[in-house]
């Protein structure tokens, strides 16, 4: 039962991450990668992530694609859509992905992982994430923050200067 | 595919490189950031998939995994903010959004 | 009436209406109507007057007078838990005598300074701005006031300056007046600094010594903490209680302008009139006073800061004095009588005799309130501070002229009037003190007393230039001469009122009546209180009060003699003691000796820095290139030919890598990326093979 639906996410986001990659329309893209998001949320979950796999669905969907599909929205203009290298800058750049895939693939089944004997079973993360967010990565929880700030102050004053610009 | 460390690396190794392929084939700015939407999920499912079935060890907990994930997906938050703000800076400057006429930037 | 519970709960609304109205007045003050900013600026102030008057009754129900404390807790700030105890920061309201009196004055007085200033700044464009900062100024002062440990009265301290500096530069566009305010926050912050080492210093030796017996810095922890820190080691020979005591006077004499911090307070007319009468009747300057009082455990175990504190205090109170008498200006007279009479209540204060240190301070602001509002008044007929342009005014502005006369007579130190009572319990107290140095409480009951009779004289003066006489300005001025509005006549006549009778909450010991303030106050007092009630010698202090009322009759007298009577012999007296004049004339010249001691010298410092720069810097890179051009001749020839060969040719080698190497930068994304990418499959290839 675990395998089937295990097997479904990772359809639900290789799939669509297949269709992200090779589809010449640029909002096409856009869609399938909802999904493809979409299923590694579900793999998160899968994993014993619950808390990861919804900051995912809320992160990922809900903000960055929206602002994406808003990017793709705002700057259609007919063959914009479908700007893409010529075929012999694809077939290089396939070659290269499938050489490192391959030595990805390689590398993560021959390595002997220190994979623990038994596996616990997952319990809820949010309460424990929390006390480590405030806790032990308190540090990088404020720096992240501040980035965070940052970024959107930034974004906010590049965009808003064009505007006045204008 | 099993439920195994070895499922969940080939997957994240496939959206890694899928999205490495994006990167490099797309001229549409935006497309290039959704490629790099697709490695950082291959990077964030590579972490979790480790913080579930790696043996933990005595300095980093079960969850060390997770949170390292969690700020990916913060740092990606910020980088699509940020970047998608240039773009449309650029593209009413350019009125164009094609990477490889962006070479006007060069200092 | 309210129940002291549901006065305990509401404590919180007494500093934040005013804070509402001045948020409320701060962000929308472009778009409210003018009416609307008055209506918001005076109303959130008196329903905190009503507020503070519903607790003061509630207090006075409460029959055992040591139980009159009502605390309100709203969260915790900070809480440190160790082994050996706890350390908790509340943000908690004290509702107690002390506070209770205090609240009633500044936001009584504070109401009407700004049903006044509604008259007042009618006209002005930014009238939004300045009844949001009157407001937050408002809620500084009652957040000093009702704060329940020090760290959060250093809070609405540090507020009260804030506000003093956006209030005295409010017309910012004058230059002299943004200065004015610049002057009074750096004087304020030199005292602050004094506050704040005390601060620490008392955070420090409380932990130090008691490792972890005290649990906060409120005020009830503190007078437990007291004998602690008693017997703690000295520093320096100092004890620590004593040390911590000056530090925190040092931050007084900046806030209630004592010598040597009062640089800023005659600066500070710049500010419109009732921003004066609010920093010197209601908020402000009484903030120091207050702090010594709500500390009087702390000083009462520092006998040598208390002596410091009666000294200064008597000091300022008559060396300010002897400055108004020669101003022309007419606020800036009343500053400085405003600076004398902060030296009368330190002096109470010094010599122990905190409840009518209070006593004064209250009764000082009704007059002073009063006193300004009049002068407002008197400014906004004549248009002018220049007491030279008035004169006459008694028949154009019959309602201030009635109003500032009461005023006058209370200041003057007249009976009954309030400023009598208080003044001559302060001098009476000082009699009867008992300093460490013996004869200093004569001696200083001397200085008091001859500052009571220059104070008398100098306001005869005022009054006689203002009022009386003949009009001195032009005749266009003339014709403008008017009453002002109601609103700003009506808070007059309540502060008269109040001036006139106000001393009968703290009637003298002879009269054999309750002193109503002395009994309120006195749980809040730790020991004795020797406001006179405890020697019981009638007959010396009405002989003492005969000596003071004639003191201040002679003073009243001499100005009349000279300022009516006889108009030409100031300018004789002038004449005569010309260099006595001109000493007071410039106020001693403190100012120049500030500017002398402190800013000159870092002025010095930049320009000797600049000198050495030029000089010794400048001249060893001159010399050395001297040498260097001498050198670089001699080997000239041989530079030319095989140097510069290499030269030549390095440069044409790196412009040639240099071109390549641009190439690189093409500004292509997609080749930097293939880069990122090679870089990674070289990884692999790497690993795969090795």
């Amino acid at each position: 039962m675990k395998e089937i639906v295990l097997n479904v996410f990772i359809l639900l986001t290789v799939i669509p991450c297949l269709w992200v990659a090779l589809s010449s329309n640029i909002v096409h893209a856009a869609f399938s990668l909802l999904v493809t998001f979409f299923g590694v949320a579900g793999l998160y979950v899968l994993l014993g992530a619950d808390f990861i796999g919804v900051i995912q669905v809320i992160v990922y969907i809900g903000g960055i694609l929206v602002l994406i599909i808003f990017g793709v929205m705002m700057t259609q203009r007919g063959k914009l859509l479908s700007l893409s290298v010529q075929l012999p800058g694809k077939l290089f750049a396939g070659l290269l992905c499938g050489i490192i895939l391959t030595a990805l693939i390689m590398a993560a089944s021959r390595s002997l992982w220190p994979v623990a004997v038994s596996l616990v079973n997952p319990e809820p993360t949010s309460a424990a994430i929390g006390d480590l967010l405030l806790g032990k990565y308190l540090a990088a929880f404020e720096v992240v923050s501040v980035l965070l700030l940052v970024a959107l102050v930034g974004a906010v004053l590049i965009v808003r200067r064009s505007v006045r610009g204008e | 595919m099993s439920y195994s460390l070895q499922s969940f690396l080939i997957v994240s190794s496939l959206l890694f490189c899928l999205g490495m392929f994006t990167v490099l084939t797309r001229r549409n700015a935006i497309g290039v950031l959704m490629g790099i939407e697709l490695i950082l999920n291959g990077a964030g499912l590579n972490f979790v998939a480790f913080s579930r079935f790696l043996q933990p060890s005595q300095t980093a907990s079960l969850l060390s995994g997770q949170i390292f994930t969690l700020f990916i997906i913060a740092i990606a938050a910020a980088e699509v903010a940020v970047a998608l703000a240039i773009v449309l800076v650029l593209y009413s400057q350019m009125k164009t959004i094609d990477v490889e006429d962006f070479k006007e930037l060069r200092g | 009436m309210l129940g002291p519970q549901t006065v305990k709960n509401i404590l919180w609304l007494i500093p934040c209406l005013p804070l509402t109205g001045a948020v409320v007045n701060g962000l929308l003050r472009r778009r409210l109507p003018a009416r609307l900013i008055h209506i918001i600026g005076c109303v959130t102030v008196f329903l905190a007057f009503l507020v503070s008057v519903s607790g003061f009754i509630s207090l006075l129900r409460i029959e055992e007078p040591h139980n009159r404390l009502l605390i309100q807790s709203l969260y915790q700030w900070l809480l440190t838990v160790w082994d050996q105890g706890r350390f908790s920061l509340t943000v908690a309201f004290r509702f107690d005598p002390l506070s209770a009196t205090l609240c009633l004055v500044v936001t009584g007085v504070g109401f009407l300074i700004h049903l006044y200033s509604v008259g007042y700044m009618a006209g002005d464009e930014s009238q939004g701005r300045y009844f949001a900062y009157l407001n937050l100024f408002t809620f500084s002062m009652l957040l000093l006031i009702l704060a329940d440990n020090l760290l959060l009265m250093f809070v609405g301290w540090e507020g009260v300056g804030l506000c003093s500096y956006l209030l005295i530069g409010f017309w910012f566009s004058d230059l002299e007046k943004a200065q004015a305010g610049m002057k009074a926050f750096i004087v304020n912050r030199v005292g602050d600094f004094g506050f704040f080492v005390g601060l620490m210093l008392l955070f420090w030796s409380l932990f130090e010594g008691s490792n972890g017996g005290v649990s906060g810095l409120g005020f009830t922890e503190l007078r437990q903490a007291v004998p602690l820190l008693a017997s703690a080691s000295p520093v320096l020979g100092v004890g620590v209680v004593t040390w911590i005591a000056l530090l925190f006077f040092v931050g007084a004499t900046g806030k209630s302008a004592q010598i040597p911090l009062y640089v800023w307070l005659p600066d500070a007319m710049a500010g419109p009139t009732p921003v004066s009468a609010f920093i010197h009747a209601a908020t402000m300057v009484t903030a120091g006073v207050y702090m010594i009082v709500r500390l009087n455990f702390l000083y009462l175990a520092a006998p040598a800061a208390l002596t410091v504190v009666a000294v200064v205090g008597a000091v300022t109170a008559f060396y300010a004095a002897t400055i108004a008498i020669t101003q022309n200006d007419i606020k800036r007279v009343l500053a400085y009588s405003t600076i004398s009479q902060l030296g009368y209540m330190f002096l109470a204060v010094g010599v122990a005799a905190f409840s009518t240190g209070i006593f004064h301070l209250v009764t000082h602001a009704f007059f002073k309130a009063l006193l300004f509002l009049g002068a407002g008044s008197v400014i906004h007929a004549v248009h002018s501070n220049d007491m030279q342009e008035m004169g006459g005014l008694k028949k154009y502005l019959p309602y201030t002229y009635l109003t500032f006369m009461t005023a006058y007579l209370a200041i003057s130190g007249i009976p009954p009037f309030s400023g009598f009572m208080s003044k001559d319990e302060i001098l009476w107290a000082t009699f009867n003190s008992h300093l460490s140095v013996p004869g200093l409480g004569k001696a200083l009951w001397a200085l008091g007393l001859l500052g009571a009779g220059l104070t008398a004289f100098y306001m005869t003066r005022l009054v006689a230039l203002t009022f009386m006489g003949t009009f001195r300005g032009g005749a266009d001025e003339e014709k403008h001469l008017h009453e002002s509005p109601l609103v700003m006549t009506i808070p007059l006549i309540i502060l008269a009122l109040l001036a006139a009778v106000g001393g009968a909450i703290g009637l003298p010991a002879v009269t054999h009546l309750p002193n109503l303030l002395h009994d309120f106050l006195s749980p809040v007092l730790s020991g004795h209180g020797s406001s006179g009630h405890e020697v019981h010698a009638y007959g010396l202090e009405v002989l003492l009060m005969l000596v003071s009322t004639g003191v201040a009759l002679s003073g009243i007298g001499l100005g009349y003699y000279f300022y009516l009577k006889r108009p030409e012999l100031p300018d004789q007296a002038r004449a005569r003691f010309a260099a006595v004049y001109r000493l007071l004339l410039n106020k001693y010249y403190v100012d120049e000796i500030y500017s002398a001691l402190f800013l000159r010298p870092v002025l010095k410092l930049v320009a000797l820095s600049g000198l050495f720069d030029l000089q010794v810097i400048d001249g060893a890179v001159n010399l050395s290139s001297k040498i260097t051009a001498k050198f670089s001749f001699l080997v000239g020839w041989e530079d030319l030919t095989i140097v510069d060969g290499a030269v030549n040719g390095v440069a044409a080698m790196v412009q040639r890598w240099g071109d390549w190497i641009r190439h690189l930068q093409t500004g292509r994304i997609h080749q930097y990326l293939y880069s990122v990418v090679l870089g990674l499959f070289g990884l692999c290839v790497f690993m795969l093979l090795f």
